[in-house]
């Protein structure tokens, strides 16, 4: 690798006229770029794995801020490094799957030879592909980023509010939807039909509340908050444990009932 | 005078490739997620990089579109891995063959 950093960085400032300070930027990122991600597909373990993955992160976002991007760095750092990278080290260490994993084995046979020699011929292909071609064929925007003297959170700002606003509610309405599909993935399923159980000491508590949590999802989307958890809860009236959980369970619907309304007017 | 763009084109068509790899060679399902997300922050640096050099400021707006479909995306594939995780505890893409033949 350090060689062709050597020859990125020679080539970089014989060719064009950049800077020292960018090139070298440009070098650091993008050694930290390749190292960590080739450390997420070699790596045994998947925290490191994890860790990794937060490393080319953020030489992502140095190069975004090296391309007068910084809102778009930022919300990098914050959203990939803050919240996806954290949600995947949540399931892993939540599952317990953190234990080496033997990848010298490969199950099928010829599968990984033929994958790299794939994966090569792709990189070649894009590499000359970019060299013997124009890499695009459209002309510069004359009204875009350079034009005026705003920021670049004010143009990213105006085009998402005003030129891209059906994709941006489109996102929205994409958000809601994965945010009801993982609460419907994440619930235990009513029965006991779950074979392989870990953890003994959640399931009790956790399949007594569920037929009476499945009662006030069911009258559909007219109906306010209040009225569903008042037939759902004497429904399943038995002892006081039960019944502090089953109104617990209740209220946790009323306050996920926004979320929980497409998922009626669907039924 | 920046670099130019080749470089970072080149830099996200390695960046994409070591992702692709990573997805046909791993087998424990959240490390694929984990290239998953290589390739798409390679296709997050090729629309940056269009964006510079084109002067448009769609290709910034792509990207940030990107961002939020990849976060809707972790949160449902990692859904799928904890409901699959409670039936059988592995997550290594070999053992789900329930629809083999």
């Amino acid at each position: 690798m350090v060689p062709a950093l050597g020859a990125v960085l020679v080539a970089a400032v014989g060719s064009g006229h950049a800077s020292w300070v960018d090139v070298g930027t440009f070098a650091v990122a993008a050694a930290i770029i390749l190292s960590g991600a080739v450390g997420v597909v070699v790596a045994r373990n998947p925290v490191h794995s994890a860790l990794m993955l937060v490393m080319t992160l953020f030489g992502v976002a140095v190069l975004f801020v090296l391309q007068r991007d910084p809102f778009l760095a930022a919300v990098q750092v914050i959203v990939y490094a803050g919240a996806i990278v954290v949600l995947f080290l949540f399931v892993i260490m939540f599952l317990g799957v953190d234990r080496q994993e033997d990848i010298g084995t490969e199950s099928l046979r010829g599968q990984r030879p033929l994958a790299i020699g794939l994966t090569v011929l792709g990189t070649t292909g894009l590499l000359l592909l970019g060299e013997v071609s124009r890499w695009t064929t459209g002309a510069p925007h004359v009204a875009g980023i350079d034009a005026g003297k705003q920021s670049n959170v004010y143009l990213l700002g105006k085009a998402v509010y005003t030129t891209y606003l059906f994709p941006f509610e489109a996102t929205a309405a994409l958000l809601v939807i994965a945010v009801v599909g993982a609460v419907v993935l994440a619930r235990r399923p009513p029965a006991a039909a779950n074979s392989v159980d870990a953890d003994g000491a959640v399931d009790p508590a956790d399949t007594g509340p569920l037929p009476s949590g499945e009662a006030p999802t069911g009258p559909g989307v007219g109906v306010p908050p209040p009225d569903p958890a008042a037939p759902g809860a004497p429904a399943s009236a038995g002892p006081d444990a039960a019944d502090a959980i089953a109104t617990t369970a209740a209220t946790d619907v009323d306050a996920a009932d926004p979320v929980g309304s497409p998922e009626g007017a669907r039924s | 005078m920046t670099i130019s763009a080749g470089w970072y084109l080149g830099l996200s068509v390695v960046l994409f490739s070591i992702g692709a790899l990573g997805v046909l060679i791993r087998r424990n399902v959240l490390v694929m997620f984990m290239c998953v997300e290589l390739m798409l922050n390679a296709a997050n640096l090729t629309f940056v990089t269009f964006a510079r050099m084109l002067h448009d400021i769609g290709g910034q707006v792509l990207v940030f579109f990107v961002l939020v479909v990849a976060a809707a995306e972790v949160v449902v594939g990692l859904g799928l891995v904890v409901a699959i995780f409670r039936r059988r505890a592995n997550t290594t893409a070999d053992d789900l063959h329930l629809m083999k033949g």
